[in-house]
């Protein structure tokens, strides 16, 4: 058996008191900078890179600690979307749908437990594929050109009708408009003309998604807040005793597993990433509940999948990096450069010229997963908690917060006053029901659709059947256009046999 | 109490990013940490401060966006006389200045004030191509221009473009525009999408392809250096095949153009004491890079000419006007 020996090496590497210490303190920092709006995965890498120089940790040390912060991000990541209604990064802004409301049905701890048990199932088993089958997945990352991704791309957008709002042209016009928003910035395809920037300078990278999803969700919300005086917010609300929902998780296992397979193909795909995850994961239980599943109600499914897949494509994410030395997303990005200045180079020949490395992460992975279900689930009294700060301290301060983090991007007021403009848009758009996720999902998504399909025409001279020469691409632009009809199909098949009161739930 | 501990943390995450000290030297990394300006910052920064050419340890700032330009428009505006402050720059940074890509600055505002390391750009294709040599791929472009695609961890009109239109322009083909490239997330991305057969060749730099060519899966037809390079011999040259093309991804520092000359020189010194270190040659040796050194008046004098060549080829090709 080669996989339990070099499972033994990686443990015999990874788990000594130093690098557990590490793990727990890393798997702390990573829940907190998670939690934190305005900071994700990716800046919780990166602040952490020059603090490994600092303390000059060897290679293994350096990424048992940032893995820990990676894998507790993306931990982290669903307390304030449960409890705030605001993510604390990009993958977790799905959790908001179904989260938020179980929090003010009072059910807060319920989302917590249930939501970071479905992240350890996630990331448990990324981590089990991640070892068994990395070296041979590789090959998938080949298959897809730019047809096919674009083709994935289409796939993502076309199930974004059935999401958060009942009315389908208001959730194309979010869509639009944050695909509108991805415009802005270099057109890299073309040789790097400014598209929309006015001559602004700090236009030209675009804009970061954390600025809108900040701006959208907490500034917003801050608005909404001192409209209302703070009534019709979770904040304030009653909290019954917190206690292990066993049923709810035994119900949701099946939405776990499928999610955690899922999720995890989307994170080796380089370029789809974490957020795609988190999104298919939501939309394909959905579809499968169909209308009876009220999903966007606050419903424990809601919050199980996109939490199981999102931490399933972080690991998932892993596999291209290791493999070919493409990061599957921006936080293996960073964690790739580390690898660089650690002096190792991912790619085809890693697994064997450096196993200790390999086998290393990969028991520090499992390592942190263990810590994190440990430290998540009897914290969940801990982070409820944070509900009964008073609104007038909590509000102020998550705004701070946020504050901080977006000026920690790229250290200029500019876009602490788009984050703000954002919010203006946010409180506006939740005024006339217009959901604000396919906004996010088309700034996160549109730049990498759009130079895929240019890439494409490319490569074909113009030629559009190229965008169906493949297999791969048939099939999933077969599975967008049936997850475009699929929501009007289930209603029409339901509407009937259920009482008009059910009918009238969405 | 939950409150405040998460705002001490945020602050502090924060202050250990862009804290800095009075009269320390400053190296300014145009990018996020991690990435290769980071890099030269670091460890040139960690460098100089261990061969006791600065008396304090270097401050590394890390200024992302605009791919540079943004800290470009800051050492300009606000730090222009500023003889403690260094700049990470590579061969992007002499390209988007050349491509008018940086809001309208140029090149004359600053100081390059060397190169003390550099990538070597290389062209590779798939194990399994029936490009077996340089000159079979440069013919079969002269009989169908839009037959060979390439792939590159830069956008069009960048760096990893402009080394095949070299080649061909140094092949005597001028049609080059119809030679058809993509731009993809770096050059890991772009091998990839090369084996995947989507691509014909690659463009890119040595770094980025070294595990693949040690797993079998691609054949590098040439490499753009003048010499062939230590540890991959076998590897010729463009130059030996006949085309005159040396395309390198130098690593260097520029600093700000209100500096007087004799602060500019001591820059150039000690750049020059980094480069004879041990410890440089250990952290290129680790990190791919091929010895290139160019300090002073003569880098400023060679970057200027690699300008003018790439203003030359993006007009050509239509990238600027």
């Amino acid at each position: 058996m080669d996989l339990l020996a070099n499972l033994a090496l990686g443990f015999e590497i990874a788990l000594s008191p130093w690098t557990l210490f590490l793990a727990v303190i890393g798997c702390l920092l990573g829940t907190v900078i998670g939690a934190l709006p305005g900071l994700g995965p990716s800046n919780g890498v990166a602040i952490l890179i020059p603090i490994t120089f600092t303390l000059g940790l060897d290679a293994t040390a350096a990424l048992v600690l940032l893995t820990s912060v990676y894998y507790g991000a993306m931990y982290g990541g669903r307390i304030s979307s449960i409890l705030l209604n605001i993510p604390g990064d990009e993958p977790a802004m799905m959790t908001t749908l179904d989260g938020y409301p179980m929090a003010r049905a009072g059910r807060a701890g319920d989302a917590l437990v249930i939501s970071g048990v479905a992240s350890f199932v996630g990331a448990f088993l990324a981590t089990v594929l991640l070892a068994l089958v990395a070296p041979y997945l590789a090959r998938l990352a080949y298959k897809f050109g730019p047809a096919e991704y674009f083709a994935l791309y289409m796939l993502a957008f076309m199930t974004l009708g059935g999401i958060g709002s009942n009315n389908q042209a208001k959730a194309l016009l979010a869509s639009c408009i944050g695909l509108g928003i991805a415009m802005i910035g270099l057109d890299n395809t073309a040789g790097g003309v400014p598209r929309f920037t006015g001559g602004n300078l700090h236009l030209y990278d675009g804009i970061d998604f954390l600025v809108a999803i900040v701006g959208l969700f907490a500034v917003s919300e801050v608005f909404f807040f001192i409209e209302s005086h703070g009534k019709g917010s979770a904040i304030g609300v009653k909290l019954e005793s917190v206690t292990i929902p066993w049923r709810e998780l035994w119900v949701t296992r099946w939405t776990m597993l499928r999610s955690s397979v899922v999720g995890f193909v989307a994170g080796v795909l380089p370029g789809a990433g974490a957020s795609l995850g988190s999104f298919l994961t939501y939309m394909m239980e959905k579809t499968i509940a169909g209308p009876s599943g009220k999903f966007g109600t606050g419903v424990a499914r809601g919050v199980a999948a996109p939490e199981a897949g999102n931490n399933a494509a972080a690991g998932g994410a892993l596999v291209p990096m290791l493999t070919l030395g493409v990061p599957g997303s921006g936080t293996t990005a960073v964690l790739l450069a580390v690898l660089m200045t650690l002096n190792i180079t991912p790619g085809p020949t890693l697994f064997t010229d450096r196993p200790e490395v390999v086998w290393g992460l990969i028991a520090s992975l499992f390592i942190a997963n263990f810590v994190l279900l440990a430290l998540n689930v009897p914290m969940v009294r801990l982070f409820v908690k944070i509900l009964s700060v008073p609104p007038a301290l909590l509000l102020p301060g998550v705004t701070m917060i946020s504050f901080v983090g977006i000026y920690s991007l790229t250290g200029s007021y500019f876009d602490l006053v788009l984050m703000i403009g954002f919010g203006v848009m946010g409180y506006v758009f939740r005024k006339l029901d217009i959901p604000t996720v396919p906004i996010i999902l088309g700034i996160l998504l549109g730049n990498q659709m759009e130079d895929n399909l240019r890439r494409a025409m490319i490569l074909s001279r113009g030629d559009w059947t190229y965008l169906l020469s493949s297999a791969i691409s048939i099939g999933l632009w077969i599975a967008a256009i049936l997850g475009f009809l699929a929501p009007f199909f289930l209603r029409h098949m339901l509407k009937r046999p259920v009482a008009p009161d059910e009918a009238n739930e969405d | 109490m939950k409150t405040n501990l998460l705002k001490v943390l945020a602050t502090g995450a924060v202050l250990s990013f862009g804290g800095t000290a009075a009269l320390a030297t400053e190296c300014i990394a145009p990018a996020n940490p991690g990435g290769g300006w980071d890099f030269t910052c670091r460890q040139i920064g960690k460098i100089l401060f261990d061969i006791g050419q600065v008396s304090s340890p270097v401050v590394v700032t890390n200024m992302a966006g605009a791919g540079g330009g943004l800290a470009f428009s800051t050492v300009v505006n606000e730090r222009n006389t500023d003889a403690d402050l260094i700049v990470a720059a590579s061969s992007a940074t002499s390209t988007r200045l050349a491509q008018n890509a940086y809001g309208g600055a140029t090149a004359d505002q600053v100081r390059f004030v060397g190169a003390i390391g550099a990538d070597p750009g290389v062209i590779v294709v798939a194990a399994d191509s029936p490009f077996m040599t340089l000159s079979d791929m440069v013919e079969a472009i002269k009989a169908d221009p839009t037959s060979v695609a390439f792939a590159g961890g830069s956008a069009a009109g960048g760096f990893d473009h402009m080394k095949p239109l070299q080649i061909m322009k140094a092949a005597g083909f001028t049609d080059i525009t119809q030679i058809p490239y993509i731009g993809v997330d770096g050059g890991a991305d772009a091998i990839t999408q090369t084996i995947g057969g989507f691509t014909q060749a690659m463009t890119g730099d040595m770094s980025e392809i070294v595990g693949f060519i040690q797993s079998g899966e691609v054949r590098v037809l040439a490499v753009l250096s003048e010499e062939r390079v230590p540890g991959f011999e076998d590897i010729p040259t463009a130059v030996e095949q006949g085309y005159n093309v040396v395309a390198v991804n130098w690593r260097g520092l520029y600093v700000p153009g209100g500096i007087s000359d004799a602060e500019f020189q001591v820059w150039a010194d000690r750049l020059q004491a980094v480069a004879e270190s041990d410890e440089w040659k250990e952290a290129m040796a680790a990190n791919g890079l091929a010895p290139f050194t160019k300090v002073g008046n003569d880098f400023q004098t060679w970057v200027d000419g690699v300008i003018a060549e790439t203003v030359e080829l993006s007009k050509e090709i239509g990238v600027i006007q």
